[in-house]
């Protein structure tokens, strides 16, 4: 199973892939995670990736192998679609993050991206900052597009919730539940 | 069964050397580096600090190894190039208790200023390296890297790539065992250098590597996995996990030493298959040495000596086939940028008005080189902010540079960028050095540094005062300001680059990533006011986008409430309130 997870340094992308990579150690997969560090984190476009099965041998996804892509904005999902398989699934956060290309007027933000997105793949989209939002922590949105990916990856809840719980700070393992339990009730 | 773990792989090297009974280990942070530190800082039986920078590291370890216990340097590949004098000669002293200097390359070029090969610094120093390609290797080479240093009475590289440190895999976990220390014993034909034990050492180094040479066939981490026999593959580190996934039924030579490298396996690998190739990514080391010995194998005619690799990458080039089936979209690029309420853009905004150039330095601040802040103009290596500028001004005279200032950060002027200043001083500069204190070693993501107050352990400790240390080195001028006080530091600079005396300006406030860093406010547009001038976004904050009718909006959740942009509009349409 590859999983990608994509988005903009600071949106909690890291936290989510090790989440998914715990959760898949506990169900007994040989796993590996890359992660991105340094200078590239600092709001630029982030990557990491989760791999598991009988025997994993590279840490990263190769363009055109992966099962799942989530992003936690638009314009990363559309920077890093070739990288999934034919029938690979999308969890996408709709959300835009306008980077300093467009800021400046040196680019534009395309329009239409989930649009043209869906007519190629099956996408899945949640407004997770809206949803955080509401459940009074913005910052829990990762657990919210968790939710929603974890019913696409499979496990059980219950295996979810453990590490979760396991990992989030212990003042927000209430929230970061609340939050996951809303994106897994997402269609 | 042991408990295994999913781990970094820097993690991992940090248990490694735990597990290997690791006494003292000293470093200067830095990507893809170090996290193994900060990792190995949590094990209260081993000593850790932050050196302030690799030369130091170095030194303090081979102390250590020479006062009898095992000690270990962590550094990134260029900071290897800081630690080269003591490496060098290190080889020909050798040690008492094992050292290992652990050195993380970038292929790829994540976070670093080049792509330099460290296997090629091995064999010009003629030491030992040892390469693992996931976590589980990292922890148990590790223990190796040390057993050969003692039985081979040398320093061992420990090398590592960006991709092994930032990766996870499962590892099955050790106790850790102290070796008794060794005793020391004065010998000044072995530890030190002057000519006549030099010239005796250099035959010990030559012979120990013809030695180590001949056992390196034998080494257990050198393994010879035989499959399909018409293709096979010399590799090591985690271009044979590309190998593994792209050829699975291929025959594989995984090298866990690099340096020296196992003649005898090699030839007969290479006699058994019919087509050999060499992955390693960089520099072609091993397959120079393959081929000089007159075997036939491909390598960088076919592979490239830039960047990672990949199993794609692989199948591209020998198969002639391509998995990806999508085509790749277009999208605007979205490059690194300082974060929102970062104190070097307040910085950088005000160089910017005055159109001043920099002679730019090694942290998050080189980010002041890309538009729209344009500031930086060149950056090349740390701590030479202040010694380019001091060539300028010698090469075309005081006027020339009164438009010039060197940018550097507290943690890089520490490195090195005190020896450039007591260069200035000494060499009678005019200059402009704004040192960017935020307190902390920024971009390797917050590591404690010697003006500070705190230690890598955690432990309070004396705070160099860097107003202080500039002045007792003689710099006439030196001044401390807000880095906020865009006012303050436009007179400031403005006054300094115009006068004659050398300044160091330290401008002053807290990285804003720094835990309790938010500023109590947040910034708001009142879009009845907003001109649509876009001043304000000249200051480069992701904070800050525009509507659909031009006005200016800011993310509220973005927002740092550092209100630096308030600074920038003419017409007070933006404004600080509480949050």
């Amino acid at each position: 199973m590859n999983i990608m997870v994509v988005g903009v340094g600071g949106q909690g992308t890291l936290l989510t892939s090790r989440i998914i990579g715990k959760t898949a150690l506990n169900a007994g997969w040989d796993v590996k995670l890359s992660e991105v560090h340094g200078m590239a984190q600092r709001g630029g476009s982030v990557v990491t990736f989760v791999r598991y099965g009988k025997k994993v041998y590279e840490p990263v996804c190769e363009e055109g192998s992966v099962d799942v892509l989530i992003s936690f904005e638009r314009l990363e999902a559309q920077r890093y679609a070739h990288f999934l398989k034919k029938d690979g699934i999308m969890i996408v956060n709709d959300t835009r993050i306008d980077p300093m290309t467009v800021v400046i007027g040196a680019c534009q933000y395309p329009n239409g991206i989930l649009e043209a997105l869906s007519s190629e793949h099956k996408v899945y989209t949640i407004n997770g900052g809206e949803i955080a939002k509401s459940l009074g922590n913005s910052k829990v949105l990762n657990s919210v597009v968790l939710g929603l990916a974890a019913k696409h990856i499979g496990f059980t809840k219950e295996e979810w919730l453990e590490v979760l719980q396991a990992t989030v700070p212990q003042k927000t393992i209430e929230i970061n539940t609340r939050a996951f339990e809303k994106g897994y009730e997402v269609e | 069964m042991s408990e295994k773990r999913i781990m970094l792989g820097n993690d991992a090297i940090a248990r490694g050397a735990y597990e290997a009974g690791v006494k003292v280990s000293s470093s200067y942070p830095g990507t893809p580096s170090t996290e193994i530190s900060e990792f190995l800082a949590k094990y209260e039986e081993v000593y850790t600090e932050w050196a302030p920078n690799e030369k130091v590291a170095l030194e303090v370890a081979a102390g250590a190894s020479i006062s009898g216990v095992r000690s270990m340097a962590c550094m990134k590949h260029v900071g290897l190039n800081v630690a080269s004098d003591p490496l060098y000669t290190l080889a020909y002293t050798g040690i008492n208790a094992g050292l290992v200097i652990v050195v993380a390359d970038d292929p790829g070029i994540a976070s670093s200023q080049n792509e330099q090969d460290t296997r090629m610094i091995a064999r010009s120093a003629h030491l030992p390296l040892v390469e693992p390609s996931d976590s589980n290797e990292a922890k148990e080479y590790f223990k190796y890297a040390f057993d050969l240093s003692e039985k081979y009475d040398t320093p061992v590289i420990f090398r590592t790539t960006t991709k092994l440190s930032h990766s996870q895999s499962i590892v099955e976990l050790g106790e850790r065992v102290v070796p008794e220390d060794k005793t020391y014993e004065r010998s000044m034909t072995k530890y030190v250098m002057m000519p006549a034990s030099a010239i005796g050492r250099h035959k010990v180094v030559e012979a120990r590597e013809i030695q180590m040479e001949k056992d390196a066939s034998t080494f257990p981490i050198n393994k010879v996995e035989y499959n399909d026999k018409k293709i096979g593959f010399i590799t090591s580190g985690v271009p044979y996990q590309y190998v593994k996934e792209a050829f699975p039924n291929a025959s594989v030579l995984k090298l866990g030493v690099i340096n020296p490298l196992p003649k005898a396996m090699i030839e007969d690998f290479v006699k058994e298959v019919e087509t050999v190739y060499i992955i390693e990514e960089l520099e072609p080391v091993i397959e120079e040495q393959v081929r000089s010995w007159g075997l036939n194998v491909k390598g960088k005619e076919c592979f490239t000596k830039q960047g990672e690799y990949s199993a794609n990458m692989l199948k591209k080039v020998i198969n002639g086939t391509d998995d990806c089936v999508f085509e790749k979209a277009v999208s605007p690029a979205r490059p690194p940028i300082l974060c929102p309420g970062c104190p070097h853009r307040s910085v950088f905004s005000v160089l910017n008005k005055l159109k001043i150039h920099a002679s730019g330095d090694i942290g998050c601040y080189t980010l002041g080189a890309v538009a729209p802040l344009n500031v930086i103009d060149t950056t090349i290596c740390m701590g030479s902010s202040i010694s380019l500028l001091h060539g300028m001004e010698k090469a075309k005279g005081k006027e020339y540079i009164k438009n010039w200032v060197a940018t550097i950060g507290d943690s890089t002027f520490l490195h090195t960028g005190v020896n450039s200043l007591i260069n200035m001083v000494y060499n009678k500069s005019s200059a402009t050095v704004m040192i960017l204190d935020n307190r902390t070693t920024g971009m390797t993501g917050h590591q404690e540094h010697a003006a500070t107050g705190k230690t890598l352990k955690g432990e309070d400790t004396y705070a160099i005062d860097l107003a202080e240390l500039c002045r007792s080195i003689g710099v006439p001028n030196v001044i401390e300001i807000n880095a906020f006080d865009v006012q303050g530091l436009e007179k400031t600079v403005k006054e300094s680059v115009n006068s004659d005396t050398l300044t160091v300006i330290i401008a002053k406030a807290p990285c804003a990533l720094l835990k309790g860093q938010k500023f109590p406010y947040v910034c708001k547009v009142d879009s009845e006011k907003c001109k649509k001038c876009g001043m304000c976004m000249k200051i480069g904050c992701p904070a800050m986008t525009r509507n659909e009718d031009g006005t200016v909006k800011i993310d509220e959740t973005m927002c740092n409430g550092c209100g630096l942009c308030t600074n920038y509009c003419k017409f007070g349409a933006i404004s600080k309130e509480e949050r």
